[in-house]
This record gives structure tokens, sequence and C-alpha cells, in this order.
């Protein structure tokens, strides 16, 4: 048996997808008012959170993800009326089932961000981080075919 | 033995008093309004602010009707009588037995009481 | 095979201070399509972007990666660049290396190897992009608007101006809409007909605007820039070519028992008529439920009494079919219906009455002359109590839940004017709330109690009584905690407004979305107020929200600037990242249509194979002019035959593996 040592230099891979229209731009507000948020934070940029297919989500965790978030504008305020209702309950559905899959919940997450919460942003992204740090490397999901062209 | 606090008011009263808007519409249809030292808006704003003292003192639970007008005309769906109603049940219940002593009960009011409870108790069990 | 070229910006040292460009540089390069790559100071500057087309031209590129700011900001600027180069303006993918890295990160390796990571991302996606052209549509020069009232009438007059045709459809048989029907409007006291009437009569002679009264929208095809919409124009039974509004029909009309619906049924009407001697068009009508001729064939004496031959009993209702470029929503709104609310004793006292029936008893042109009598028995009323917020900011079900907005406004002014023109009449206000915030408007309420003298008490009203042939208001005094009765001759309630139910019909056949008060729902509640989701379609007035009217005029104003804006372009050049379903993988089961806000997508039925083979399917159609890239329908579709343009399923499952590759 070999033996489990912690890992300090464990350094979760981050995939957040942000809808154009606010929580892109929130983004973009927290990268010009300078507030960091670690480097394994990578943002895919969608049109509305609405366009993230479930599929996304499994599939980003399947490539090695440890975290997911998915970030939208805040109910009501969707440039497109109701994207992020929609969004809202895709997410719910999937994230009951996570479990299921052997993907602890906690591993991914939705957040509002409007285009004027750079703070907000910078803040939850700090948050995700350390949450998933502390949950440890995604191995349950990961496609261990991903894996073995390292 | 339960513990008798303004939670357990706010509990059996099943009533949110954060609804209430102020109006004043319970009192201005109420019919005992005149017999009453605590009037119907009063007892939701005593119950917000957590009274408890205040409103076991009211005499005016036994001055109520139970006509359940107050509760009919409110616009937005607090029911002031039923804020009335636990006071009386949590009163009565203080004095174990699930009662009330005939010499609990203020002079003033002895005449009223038994149709007012009877007309209550008849508002409240006969769904 | 694509030729990418990688251009890396260094933004002065925004971006070079703590990416390291020159290893971005060599790792990109590296990647495979790519044939160039190279870094400099300011990619956006005119040098930076000459660069980028010489490198187009030099190695023929098909695509372009910019590692640079975010696409937020020049997105835009690229491809305007790369489109000069006569490269397709969506082969351009932006890396976002400054916001998202360079600003974020103080750690040279870890934000240059983060930049290398978005870099290669951004050129995985740029080799599923396809050249997409944006389709553009002719704009038809003229709007319609629906809704002849004061937003309507605003609204058309505005568009006029800019030198377009408007078109106003009004169900009713005149425009003027609810404020013709106010005496006084607030906080100025105009005289309401003084200030609207002009307006009416400009709409008129306006050249460039159409009038379609007692008409209504039958339906409404097409899209932004091309609406077709077909009118029915209802049978008047008068010609409105030649009739003069003379008047001699209405006088000698036997049938005289109509209720007048513009003095809010307070008093009878003909049944040919005019609504109000200012109508435009001032043209009689006739309700054929009323005309005797109409019913029973036997009468005619409109027909002989007219002068010019305008009557024409066999009128039919006409179809207009008109082409529009854009639709402005005005249908306004009416009071509520107060059978809910017995406690006030409106439907059994003559003299409990709303205030636009009180409205219409103290006009000039009303059924008492402007007299203010009560309709029971035609008496001075010497107490008046108003009693606020009836059936606003009610949940219990019988009202509304929210506040109608203008009622505390006329409230304040009816109590002025009743104190103004009868000094010995008592007036007493019950109020949960004054809400005045507006300008000018808080003054005015101030006025009514400092110098008219009205009594507002703090309180709501709990029943209306008879007794002795006064009507006993009961309510609460929360001040005084007491609980006052006030004999009173006449009550008055301000009645909460709903949006006109004509609005539901509307709103279905423009697919406007409505919300649970019926009130239309606007594109975005703050930098979108008069929009629609649904492109092309503006809103105006009280179907929006509850508004007065110096707030509608201000909004159909708003909406007219929209409709110029938009009519001003002789082609509208689409967005060309929309949806596009794959007819081979659609099932036709409708749930993308279902999801879609816009309504863009409908369903053919197309025939696929041949001959004997042939078979006939119904699969969806996406309207490329009325989709809005959402996305929504591409999660939806359970056969995966939905994707949009520009940000493909592949492209983004793209995006996913290479920023997971370790």
């Amino acid at each position: 048996m070999q033996e489990i040592t912690e890992n300090k230099e464990f350094k979760p891979l981050i995939v957040a997808f942000c809808c154009n229209w606010c929580s892109y731009a929130g983004a973009d507000l927290a990268g010009s008012s300078r507030l960091s948020y670690p480097a394994n934070v990578k943002i895919i940029r969608v049109p509305c959170s609405c366009r993230v297919n479930p599929i996304f989500i499994l599939k980003a965790f399947q490539r090695g993800a440890d975290g997911v978030i998915l970030c939208g504008c805040h109910p009501g305020d969707c440039h497109y009326s109701e994207g992020n209702y929609r969004t809202r309950r895709r997410m719910s559905l999937l994230f009951s089932m996570l479990n299921y899959l052997g993907i602890e919940k906690e591993r991914t997450r939705v957040e509002w961000v409007s285009a004027a919460e750079g703070a907000k942003f910078s803040a939850v992204m700090n948050d995700f981080v350390k949450t998933i740090t502390a949950l440890g490397e995604n191995k349950k999901l990961e496609d261990l075919r991903c894996k073995s062209k390292n | 033995m339960e513990n008798f606090d303004i939670e357990y008011i706010k509990e059996i009263s099943r009533t949110d008093v954060r609804k209430c808007m102020k109006c004043g519409k319970c009192s201005g249809r109420c019919p005992a309004f005149n017999d009453m030292d605590i009037k119907p808006h009063q007892f939701v704003t005593l119950l917000g602010q957590g009274k408890f003292d205040v409103l076991l003192k009211s005499k005016a639970i036994f001055s109520c009707l139970s006509c359940m007008a107050c509760v009919e005309r409110c616009p937005r769906g607090v029911a002031p009588a039923n804020v009335i109603e636990a006071v009386r049940d949590t009163v009565e219940r203080m004095q174990n037995g699930n009662a009330i002593k005939a010499e609990d009960i203020p002079p003033i009011v002895d005449d009223l009481i038994p149709q007012q409870l009877l007309v209550s108790a008849y508002r409240k069990y006969r769904k | 095979m694509q030729r990418i070229g990688v251009f890396i910006c260094h933004c002065g040292t925004n971006i070079a201070a703590t990416v390291n460009v020159e290893k971005v540089t060599e790792a990109l390069r590296k990647e495979p399509c790519v044939v160039f790559a190279d870094n400099y100071q300011y990619m956006c500057s005119e040098n930076g972007q000459q660069l980028i087309k010489n490198k187009i031209k030099e190695y023929n590129l098909t695509g372009i990666v910019v590692c640079a700011c975010s696409p937020r900001m020049h997105e835009g600027t690229f491809r305007k660049t790369a489109e000069a180069a006569g490269l397709n303006p969506y082969m351009v993918e932006i890396a976002n290396i400054r916001e998202q890295c360079s600003w974020i990160h103080k750690d040279i390796d870890e934000a240059t190897e983060k930049a290398v990571i978005l870099g290669r991302t951004a050129i995985a996606k740029l080799t599923l992009n396809t050249p997409l052209t944006a389709g553009e549509t002719g704009v038809t020069k003229r709007a319609l608007v629906i809704g002849g009232g004061i937003a309507g009438i605003q609204c058309a007059l505005d568009i006029a101006d800019a030198g377009y045709e408007v078109d106003i459809v009004e169900k009713r048989p005149t425009i003027g809409g609810r404020m013709s029907q106010l005496d006084k409007t607030f906080p100025t006291l105009d005289c309401s007909a003084c200030i609207l009437t002009p307006k009416m009569v400009d709409c008129a002679q306006s050249e460039k605007i159409k009038l379609f009264t007692y008409s209504e929208v039958e339906e409404v095809k097409g899209f932004v820039g091309n609406f077709k919409v077909k009118i029915k124009k209802k049978a008047r039974y008068v010609d409105e070519t030649k009739c003069t509004g003379c008047g001699v029909c209405m006088a000698n009309c036997p049938s005289k028992k109509g209720l007048n619906a513009f003095n809010m049924n307070l008093n009878t009407r003909p049944a040919i008529y005019i609504p109000f001697a200012q109508a435009i068009p001032n043209v009689a009508v006739i309700d054929p439920e009323q005309c005797i001729k109409l019913k029973t064939g036997k009468c005619g004496l409109c027909q002989m009494k007219c002068g010019v031959g305008a009557i024409d009993y066999t009128q039919k209702d006409e179809y207009v079919d008109r082409e529009y470029g854009a639709i402005v929503v005005a249908t306004g709104f009416k009071p509520i219906d107060l059978t809910n609310f017995n406690e006030y004793g409106y439907a059994d006292n003559k003299d409990v009455i709303t205030s636009l029936e009180l409205e219409r008893l103290m006009n000039a042109a009303g059924p008492t002359k402007g007299v203010l009598l009560r309709p029971s028995d035609n008496e001075h009323p010497k107490v008046i109590t108003f009693i606020q917020c009836v059936g606003s900011r009610d949940v219990s079900g019988c009202g509304k839940p929210y506040c109608s907005k203008i009622c505390c406004m006329y409230t304040a002014k009816h109590a002025m004017l009743i104190r103004e023109k009868y000094p010995d009449t008592e007036v007493h206000v019950f109020y949960i709330d004054v809400r005045t915030p507006g300008k000018n408007y808080d003054e005015f309420y101030r006025r009514a109690v400092e110098q008219y003298g009205v009594d507002y008490i703090k309180g709501m009203v709990g029943k209306v009584y008879n007794e002795n042939g006064k009507l006993m208001v009961q309510g609460s005094n929360l001040l005084d905690n007491t609980q006052v009765v006030i004999p009173s001759d006449l009550v008055v309630l301000a009645t909460a407004i709903e949006p006109d139910p004509s609005v539901r019909d509307i709103a279905s056949k423009l697919t406007i979305s409505i919300d649970t008060n019926n009130f239309l729902t606007e594109a975005h509640a703050k930098l979108k107020p008069v929009e629609c989701a649904t492109a092309g379609v503006f809103l105006a007035g009280v179907c929006q929200g509850p508004k007065d009217v110096p707030e509608t005029v201000s909004q159909a104003s708003a909406a007219a600037s929209k409709v110029i804006g938009l009519l001003a372009k002789d082609k509208l050049k689409g967005n060309p990242c929309v949806a596009h379903s794959d007819e081979m993988m659609c099932t036709g089961c409708s749930q993308c249509a279902r999801v879609c806000p816009y309504g863009a997508i409908t369903y053919e039925d197309k025939t696929f194979g041949r001959g004997a083979n042939a078979t006939v399917r119904r699969v969806a159609v996406v309207n490329p002019a009325v989709c809005q890239g959402c996305g929504a329908c591409t999660v939806t579709c359970p056969s995966g035959a939905m994707d949009l343009h520009g940000f493909s399923s592949s492209q983004i499952l793209k995006e996913i593996d290479f920023i997971c590759k370790k």
C-alpha cells in the first residue's frame, strides 16, 4: 500500500463559465480593479449562462477539472430576460445527481455576479478555490485515458 | 411543560407579522374596537416588537369577538384575530390545564365570556 | 487546414510587466495550425492594426488570435481590422490576457503559463470557427402605434416629426384615451382637454399619421423591420369620409338609453353618437347593440336626417393589410372592477364612486356640466370622504399587489379642487402612506393640507354603511388610536389601475412577455425600459407599469426615438452568432420553440429523400433576424440538433479540453 501524503502544492484546476453580459464584465472589472484571484481559474465566455449544457460541466470534470463554477446575471437581470432562470433549474437538477455520479456537490457552484460586482467576482473565486483546495483533487470522474497522456 | 414566550405566540398564531403594512384596516373594521385596551393593529405591532408581557396583560383578548372581520379585510394576508386568539390561548395554557379559572377573569368582562368563547371555539373547530 | 496568425499585445507594460510575452509567442508559435506569431507594444494602435493586416495578406491567414485585453473592449476593433484585410470578421478570437491574467496575477511564471493556456484555448476554438455573414434585411419605413391615448399620440407625433409614416390603431371610436376623460392634471392643475386636444388635432392633420379608429390588430406576422399586420376596421355604419360631425343624427335618434362609457356610465347617450365634442375623428358611430334599425330593421331616422348621406346600415367589418418596420404598444389601463370590495359598498350605493367617475362629475363636459352633484339625488355633497389604496397594495387576492402610483396625487388634486370650488365642503382622506415622488409633487400634496385644509387621516376604512341617508365611513385613525365614523354625502374610492384587458391578446400576437399583473415586460428593467425582448417592438405608457401623464409622455418619446433610430436604417444587420438547427437531426419536438424568449423558432414540414423514399418531417427553423443568440434552445434540444454560431458546442468542448490539458 502506498502511503498517501498530503500534497501541499495542490493547485486545483477551475473552469469558470461566465455570461458575456454580466459575469464576464464582472471579471473584467475585477481585473481593472486589480482584485486578484488564483491563476488556476480559467474563464470560458458564453453568451448567456443558459448556453451552458450540463454536459459541459461533466466534460470538464472528466477532463480533470477539480471544480466548475457557473456565473450569470442576477435573477431578473438576464440580458435575454429569462436565461438565468433556465440555468437555475437545469443546474439544480444536475447538482442533485452529482453525488450519484461520484462528484462532491461542492465542486460545482452557480453564482450571480453583475457587471458592477468586480469585488464579488474576485471574492467568489477566492472562496471557491479555497473550497476546492480543501476538497482535494477530483479523482473520481477523471478519464484515466486523459491522465495517461501526460 | 411548554416554554411560553413570544416565539410560542408567533408559532401558534401562524401569522407573519412582517407582512403588515400598517394600514389599520383591521382596526377600521373591528366591531369591538371601543371595548379593547389594545387594538387589533396594535396586537400585530406588539407581537412584532416582541412585547410579551404587554400582550399577556391585555384585557382586549376577552373582548375580541373572533368575528374574523379583520382577517377578512386585511389586504396583506395578516390575521390579527389569529394573534389575539394565540395570546388568549397562551394566557389560558400558562394557567395550567389548558383552562382558565373563573376567578382570573376580569370581573368587568364576566358577562361576555361564555358567549365569546363559544363563538371563538365554534369558528376555530368547525372545519 | 487553417492558417492561423497569433498576435500578442504588450499593452505598454500592462501585460508585458507580468507576462513574458516573448515566451508566450514562442509557445504559441509551436501550436498546430499556427503559421505566424509575433508580439507588439500596442496591437490596437494604428501600427499594430497595420501589422495584423500585413501579416494576414503576407501569410494568407485564414484566422487570427489576438492575445490582448478583454474582447468586450477591442473584439470589434480587431474584427474590423481583419475585415479590412479581406478576412471574415468572425475568424477572429481574442485571448483575454490583461483583465483576466496580467492585471490580477503578480507572479510572472504563473501569469505567463496562464497566458499560454488562454492563447492555446483561443487557437483551439478558432480552428472550429466558420466564416459567418451577418444577414441583412430591409426596413419598412413605417411604424405602427397600438393605442391612441396620450402615450400613442405623443409617440406617433414624435415619429411623424422625424419624417416617418405612422399608423395609430385605436379600438375606441376616437383617440384621446383615458387622458381625455380627465378634468385637470396634476401637479399644475392644467385642464386636461386644453393640453390634449391640440395634440389630437395635430395627429389628425399630420400627413404622416394615419388613424385607424374603431379598429383592432387582428394578426401580426414577420419580424423587426418587416412586420405584416392585418388591421380589422369595425363597422361604424357611418361613412367616415362623408360625416361632418354635425350631430343632427344624435339629436334625432329615438334610442337614447345607451350607457355613456366616456362618462363612466354616469349618463346615457343615443345609439348613434360621437363620444365627446372634441373627438378625433369627429365622426359618429352606431352602437349595433342599441340601434333600432340594425336590430329590427325599422327606424332609419338618422339616415333620413343626415344631410350628407353618411349613414350606411350595410357596412361590414373591413380588413386592411399594412407593413411596418417597428411597433409601439401603448394600450393603456382601466380602473379595476370593484365587485370584490363590498366593504366600501360600491355596488349598493350610487354615492360611492370611483375617482375616474368623480373626474367626469367635475368636468364641464361631463354629465353634470361641471357642477359637483352627487349621483343619487343631484344634491351638492357637503362632506366628501376619499379612501386611498382601494385595491392597490393588496395581496389578499381581491386587488392588486402593486402600488398604482397615481392615486395619491389625483386624490390630492380632487380634494384641492373641491375645496377650491366649494369651500364649504368638508373633505377627508383616509390614507396608508402618501406617496409623492416627483417634481413638485410633495409640495402639491402639502398645499392640499396646508392651504386648502384637507383632513388627511392616517388609517384605513373598514366599512361603509348607510344610516339616516348618510354614508357612514368607519375607519381607524392610527395616530390617535381611535376608530372614527364620518357621516359623508359622497365617498370616492381611489381605485387601483390595471392594464387594459386587450393587452393579453396583443402580447400573444407580438410574443411580448407579460408579468403576473398583466403588465408587459421590458427588455431590461433599468437599461432598456422601452424596448421589448422581441426586436422591433417598443412599449409606452401604463401597459408597461403604472405611470402618470408626465412619465407616460417621456416614455412615449423615448419609444419614438428608438423607433426613429430603427427606421433610419436602410438595412438591418443581424448578429450572425445565432442559433441554427440541423434538420437531419431535428425531431420536431417543439422544445426549443417553448424556451425561445423571442419567438424566433418556427416549424416547417420538409420533404426528405426522393421518389418512393420521400418522407415529410416537421423540423425547426430559426429566423436569424429575430434570434438574439442566447443559446437556451441549444441546451434544451434533446437530439442535439440545435447549435449556436460563434459559441458552438464543439467549440466550448474544445475550450474545456485545452483549459484542462495538463
